[in-house]
């Protein structure tokens, strides 16, 4: 029997469906729910997590991640505007802190930040204790992807942009400032906000600076949990408490895109 | 040297330009007077956009020298940002600020060049938007213009700063047959008001009606000059008779056995045009 091109099409649909429907009955099934209930989602240390898993490691999740975001954005500008200079010593210290700075971990950048400048400079300290340290430390790797992103954004703005502010008696620098640069802004929202969720999640390493009770972040609040209660539920809602912010965040984006459409 | 009526608008003396290798202007002598509205046209690739663009130092001449009333473009420390804003210029791509609205767009650089206050920059803002026809647009942003739209609010934005020249750059070049009119209408008012005007265009009928004077150029020189009556009624040049053959009368181009003088570099490699019916 010979099936014609639209029953042929249904039948291979079906059977997709059918697959997959069938892998995740096999895993359900073949899981042993009880056991991973215990070692995964016991009620009564989810219970034991709140509310300090919001009111204190999360509330410093979302500083430490704003703090470097802020640091890393505006150091980032400064950085691509640097790299776009007509000053060539300005592109050469530009390009050498990007090229390094993407190259390290950021693990020992914030480790760097954290002992390296206390030693150095032994009677200053980092405005803002842990959380300077962290927004400095984090903010100095997020910078060098920033600034190349914002790079990018600057030069996706058209050449007549400039022009037309040129013409219009705009030195250069105002040019820039209020036409260009917000233009620049508005392309680069969507790899900014990878940048903000991936410095969420980086967020998690401020531990190596000795985190206290009231500086804690989410991932260190669940590992602590996790080893004092020998169990794994604590991970879990860690990586759920992540979610709080990631997931809204990119609907917010989504907003902003769309506001933003209409002006492009 | 300061500015004095009696100068010309625009005076340009021995003016070349290069980029890289390609001589694209070989040695204009040009000017406007006060008032004088110039309709430049040419073949593409004649060297009318750059010597345009030099007039206001969007591109920097290699050799010779500019002055805009009086002031001289060419001097390595002239102060740029304050004679532009007595240059207004206007774009074949319209270069409206897509960020900001139509009203924003021509009240920003009253504003932040000019020091003018919010109110003061709105009202003058408002005149130039009635002025072009766009009263209702004020608060659209450019992307909910049409081009013809775009294109005269890109004219009053260049008007709200007062200029004493305004230098058009194709205006209606990228725009669609049915919306050239407008901008034109909004041109030939803009001329009778006595504005001082440089017009690269290719639209002859604008040039016949509007034009104190039509230049002519071809090959990075002019080739002449004069009232529009001559230079388009009665060119003394073959080369601007083929060009004029070619622009008002393309169809029929091939009978008037021109096409050997064709002023346009010659053409790239054909294109394979079997290959499209072989796919």
């Amino acid at each position: 029997m010979k099936l014609r091109r639209r029953q042929r099409e249904r039948l291979s649909l079906w059977l997709q469906y059918l697959a997959f429907i069938a892998i995740i009955a096999v895993v359900f099934l073949a899981a042993d729910w009880g056991r991973l209930k215990d070692a995964f989602f016991r009620v009564d240390i989810i219970e034991s997590m709140f509310p300090t898993i919001i009111t204190v490691a999360l509330r410093n999740t979302v500083l430490y991640t704003l703090g470097a975001f802020a640091f890393g954005l505006v150091f980032g500008t400064i950085l691509a505007l640097m790299r776009l200079s007509r000053v060539a010593p300005y592109r050469w210290v530009a390009t050498a802190y990007i090229e390094l700075f993407r190259g390290l971990p950021a693990l020992l950048v914030l480790f760097l930040v954290g002992y390296g400048i206390p030693i150095a400079f032994p009677e200053r300290e980092i405005p803002g204790g842990v959380f300077g340290s962290i927004a400095i430390g984090l903010g100095l790797t997020a910078a060098a992807y920033m600034a190349e992103t914002i790079r990018a954004g600057i030069q996706a703005v058209p050449k007549g942009q400039m022009e037309a502010a040129r013409t219009l008696g705009m030195s250069h620098f105002t040019a820039m400032r209020t036409i260009v640069i917000p233009q620049a802004f508005r392309i680069v929202i969507p790899p900014l906000t990878n940048e903000l969720i991936l410095l969420t999640k980086d967020s998690s390493l401020a531990y190596v600076l000795g985190v206290t009770a009231q500086t804690i972040e989410v991932t260190k609040f669940g590992r602590d949990m996790l080893n004092d209660r020998v169990n794994a539920t604590p991970l879990l809602v860690a990586g759920l408490a992540y979610l709080i912010i990631t997931l809204p965040l990119s609907q917010v984006v989504r907003r902003l895109e769309l506001r933003y459409a209409k002006a492009r | 040297m300061t500015t004095t009526p009696s100068r010309p608008a625009v005076e340009i003396r021995d003016l070349h330009k290069s980029f890289g290798p390609l001589e694209v202007l070989k040695g204009i002598d040009f000017e406007v007077a006060q008032g004088e509205v110039v309709c430049v046209i040419g073949p593409s690739g004649s060297g009318k956009s750059t010597l345009l663009r030099c007039v206001d130092l969007l591109e920097e001449p290699t050799a010779g020298r500019i002055w805009v009333n009086g002031v001289e473009m060419t001097d390595p420390d002239v102060e740029i940002d304050a004679v532009r804003r007595g240059i207004g210029m206007v774009f074949q791509s319209f270069n409206l600020f897509p960020h900001l609205t139509v009203l924003n767009n021509l009240t920003i650089a009253q504003r932040r060049v000019l020091r003018r206050g919010r109110a003061e920059a709105e009202r003058i803002a408002r005149a130039n938007l009635e002025r072009v026809g766009l009263t209702d647009k004020a608060d659209a942003f450019p992307a909910q213009l049409s081009g013809g739209q775009q294109q005269r609010a890109a004219i009053a934005r260049s008007l709200s700063m007062e200029p004493k020249l305004m230098l058009f750059d194709e205006p209606t070049s990228a725009l669609d047959p049915e919306l050239v009119g407008d901008v034109l209408t909004v041109m030939r008012k803009l001329a009778e008001d006595g504005m001082t005007m440089m017009v690269v265009t290719h639209e002859m009928a604008f040039a016949r009606d509007v034009a104190d004077r039509v230049v002519f150029m071809d090959g990075g020189v002019v080739v002449e000059q004069g009232p529009p009556q001559e230079v388009l009624g009665a060119p003394r040049h073959e080369r601007t008779r083929s060009f004029l053959s070619r622009v008002l009368d393309p169809t029929h181009v091939a009978q008037l056995g021109l096409p050997e003088q064709s002023p346009e570099p010659p053409e790239s490699p054909r294109l394979p045009t079997d290959e499209r019916h072989n796919l």
